[in-house]
């Protein structure tokens, strides 16, 4: 790293314990403008806690904080943090009632003899939009926008506040293709302006695209920082996780062959035709699809194509206007998980904090939430023995992290919730398994293991499993891939391993080569 | 508390050593938390005996026992409303309605009845189906309509107290046949029989809770609704199902509390305004407003504390235009020290 260079961000020696868990043990890590630095982990590696220091959240127990080289402001004055640094969160955090000149301007908006000057509050925020080349009107109300627009509004209000440090959390995750090219290039274009990005990702390859250098977090410790010119993609993995070995995609691909060749003949476990259903997200415009018994297939398409909302209709967690869905010839009642549960279906949903779990109950009740009717003696007495007992094989097959079965869900890592949530759908022993971008937010080897569990799952019980997914690496453990677009079936893709430009392609409503056209 | 057996169960069955001494501090904790009001009572009964020689005597206390009865057993249902992520105003107006529509319907004419000279027992009944039927109307309305819950029973409150002195002109009803008052005078080896009814409720629902899958649904629906439907879950029958239960709670409360005064008034429940107590107890007690937390043994102690305190502001002879006053302090001075024992997970 070049000495002469005034760092704009400098975590010393940061260390930071809860409890019985060293959360950062002495953490040096430096940002420097005009660089992008990403930051890689497994979940529970320390990386939420290192940014809430960063940015003034959280206070470290040894070590500090400094900006251009000077002392960081006290804790209270997070006014004085943000105009250093400014973190756009996962999750969206403008005020959707708002226009998009008040969120930037938000708390401290200009003035005018004590009252509000909305017309320089909306020729500044023009004005940092415009600097910028953020494509965002300034009078539309937030609510109105696109996630990518929302996120565009957060880091304006971060510019507009003179910031010239920004921390990237996750800012893909909720992004489609296109989307994540255009933030790719805001990126480059701050970059550019001299602003100190940190970036921080499970996508690896994102990290080697826009980052210059990357720093890897393992259990608290700084492991590794290093250019990324002078780094592949096996040894950052190995970084993250340090001697375990990684099963590799092409045994993946095997296994999935074998499983094809088996199911060709299979009966028909999922039949889906013409369903017809509105959603915000994605509808569906007479989509139809067959799973085989044993079968595993991926479904894909760009964000609003439908996908997740197909997974949803035929979970019952959303309701439809048309078609008919039947499991093994039987229909099942639209709009209704608890009589696609008694069917056979095991639902690992979207968004796990709205639908996975019961943050406030204990790991062993939520895994086996879906068969508490079967657990049950009775008059419907449930002894917590049983469900313990009950939950103990899952917890040990998906190797979750706990200190304890009663340990409540709220308590784990993002990953380990993920294994809660997987954990209660394959409790119920499914026919079928619907799982919707399972491995979203979770870290390299613990997304190796839930695709692992899912082919074992299929292999050795004969589910099949509909797995909807945006990430090719999901997609790779399936049989078959079908595309959507625009809530119809646009194309079939047989035989992993899948050729990814092809896939995109389809996606995107081109017709490709080498796919079975609708 | 509910959850503390479960998990002191998991933590001596199944967790490892190294980890075991964590989820022992842990459901330590979480017993402390179900239990935090047990010093503050004992506190709470040396100051009554302090305060007036007649606080330790047998009268004083049946009494105390009594008048905690009738509040117990609505704090109860509302509890159960409260940990589904719900609210119920109208319990109030239950508790004086479903009584007035049953006396009204068993006594003659001369006392103010209706004139059907009803049997006591068909009163008991007309009183739970009451109960019920304002749960149902409430829960479907809530669940199925899906309006605003604290806007809804708000009217329904108003509506009901409207109906309660509306078919008796304003009368109260005197003359209550035995039988229908048995609950709330009789007693049982020197204790009140409401007092032994309201414990059994509590233990009842207690362990309900704790071992029952709808029980654990409760627990579930109010931690994360959305989860739990997605668990296959029946989510709008428990939550509709919990609200009619609050409704017969409601009822029998106001029974105990008919049977004790002797009398059915136009005043009793929304008139006194008993809603407050019922959530002061409640919240008091741990369970969150934010729903999917508390449990019975809380509940529990946030009523028997309010009966104190009551009972000492009324012995203590505090001037009786301030007591009012007091008491509303002493329940929030009593909200804070929960909020201080047991984290935010009680005055939330």
């Amino acid at each position: 790293m070049n000495v002469q260079v005034q760092s704009a961000v400098e975590a010393i020696g940061v260390s930071k314990r809860f409890g019985s868990t060293q959360a950062l043990r002495d953490v040096d890590l430096a940002l420097q403008p005009g660089r992008c630095l990403g930051l890689v982990g497994r979940n529970g590696a320390g990386k939420s806690t290192l940014v809430s220091i960063l940015s003034g959240l959280l206070a470290p127990d040894s070590g500090e904080v400094r900006f251009d080289g000077s002392p960081a402001p006290a804790l209270a004055d997070i006014g004085a943090w943000r105009s250093r640094i400014s973190t756009v969160f996962q999750r969206s955090t403008v005020v959707p009632d708002l226009t998009v000149a008040e969120n930037i301007f938000l708390a401290r908006q200009p003035r005018r003899h004590g009252l509000i000057d909305w017309r320089a509050m909306r020729t500044d925020a023009r004005g940092v939009l415009r600097e910028w080349d953020f494509d965002v009107d300034p009078n539309e109300q937030c609510s109105t926008l696109t996630v990518e627009q929302r996120q565009i509004v957060e880091i304006a209000s971060a510019l507009a506040r003179g910031t010239r440090t920004l921390l990237l959390d996750e800012p893909t995750a909720a992004l489609e293709r296109d989307g994540v090219r255009r933030l790719f290039e805001r990126v480059r274009a701050l970059v550019a302006g001299g602003v100190a990005v940190l970036y921080i990702s499970h996508h690896l390859e994102e990290v080697f695209e826009i980052c210059q250098d990357v720093a890897v977090l393992r259990d608290g410790e700084l492991v590794l920082t290093a250019p990324t010119v002078k780094l592949n993609n096996d040894q950052l993995v190995t970084a993250m996780v340090g001697n375990v070995a990684s099963p590799t995609v092409a045994k993946r691909g095997n296994a999935a062959r074998y499983a094809s060749a088996r199911a060709a003949s299979a009966d028909e476990r999922l039949v889906v035709e013409n369903v017809v259903a509105s959603s915000a997200r994605g509808s569906l415009a007479g989509a139809s699809l067959v799973v085989r018994a044993g079968e595993r297939v991926g479904l894909t398409g760009l964000l609003g194509a439908g996908v997740a909302t197909l997974g949803r209709v035929i979970a019952g967690t959303h309701s439809y206007q048309s078609g008919r869905i039947l499991l093994d010839g039987k229909p099942l009642r639209p709009g209704h998980p608890d009589s696609a549960l008694a069917a056979g279906i095991g639902y690992i949903p979207e968004d796990r904090w709205a639908e996975g779990f019961v943050g406030v109950l204990p790991i062993f009740e939520n895994m086996t939430m879906s068969i508490a009717p079967r657990l049950a003696g009775k008059l419907g007495i449930l002894s917590p023995r049983r469900r313990a007992l009950a939950a103990t094989p899952l917890a040990d097959q998906l190797s979750l992290v706990s200190s304890g079965l009663g340990q409540p869900v709220d308590e784990l890592s993002g990953g380990n919730q993920q294994k809660v949530t997987v954990a209660r759908a394959l409790a119920s022993r499914p026919k079928l398994i619907v799982a919707i971008t399972p491995t979203r937010g979770v870290d390299v080897a613990s997304k190796e293991l839930l695709l692992e569990a899912l082919i074992e799952v299929t292999r050795s019980t004969g589910a099949s499993l509909l797995l909807a997914s945006d990430e090719f690496d999901d997609l790779e453990i399936c049989d078959r891939v079908v595309v959507l677009v625009r809530g119809q079936v646009f194309a079939e893709f047989s035989d992993p391993p899948y050729d990814s430009e092809q896939l995109i392609a389809a996606t995107e409503g081109l017709i490709p080569a080498g796919s079975t056209e609708r | 508390m509910t959850d503390v057996s479960d998990r002191e169960l998991v933590a001596t069955d199944l967790a490892t050593p190294s980890s075991e001494h964590r989820a022992r501090r842990r459901a330590a904790v979480a017993f402390v938390r179900g239990a935090a009001l047990l010093p503050v009572l004992v506190v709470l009964v040396i100051i009554g005996a302090l305060v007036s020689p007649h606080f330790f005597t047998t009268s004083n206390l049946t009494g105390v026992g009594q008048q905690i009865s009738a509040l117990g057993v609505v704090v109860v249902g509302e509890s159960l409303i409260i940990m589904i992520g719900g609210m119920d105003l109208s319990l109030e107006s239950t508790y004086g309605l479903a009584p007035m529509v049953a006396a009204w319907l068993i006594l003659p004419k001369v006392d103010f009845g209706l004139g059907t000279d009803f049997s006591p027992a068909i009163g008991i009944l007309a009183l739970l189906a009451v109960g019920a039927l304002v749960g149902l109307i409430n829960g479907l309305a809530i669940v199925k309509v899906r309006l605003n819950g604290f806007i809804f029973t708000l009217a329904m409150t108003i509506i009901l107290a409207g109906i309660q002195s509306g078919i008796v002109s304003g009368q109260t009803l005197f003359n209550l046949p035995s039988g229908f008052a048995y609950l709330g005078t009789a007693y049982v080896g020197g204790v009140p029989v409401s007092l032994l009814v309201t414990a059994a409720i509590f233990i009842i629902v207690g362990l309900f809770l704790r071992y029952h899958r709808v029980g654990r649904s409760i627990y579930a629906v109010g931690g994360n609704r959305e989860a739990a439907r997605a668990a296959g879950i029946r989510v709008d029958r428990i939550r509709i199902g919990v609200y009619v239960a609050g409704g017969v709670l409601a009822a029998i409360g106001g029974l105990m509390e008919a049977g004790r005064v002797s009398a059915v008034t136009g005043q009793q429940g929304y008139g006194e305004g008993i809603i407050f107590n019922v959530f002061a107890a409640a919240v008091i007690g741990g369970v969150s407003l934010k729903g999917g937390r508390g449990g019975m043994l809380g509940a529990a102690c946030g009523v028997v504390l309010l009966g104190l305190v009551q009972n000492i502001l009324d012995l203590g002879s505090v001037n009786s235009y301030w007591i009012e006053a007091i008491d509303g302090s002493v329940i929030l001075l009593a909200l804070l020290m929960a909020r201080g024992i047991g984290g935010e997970v009680t005055a939330e």
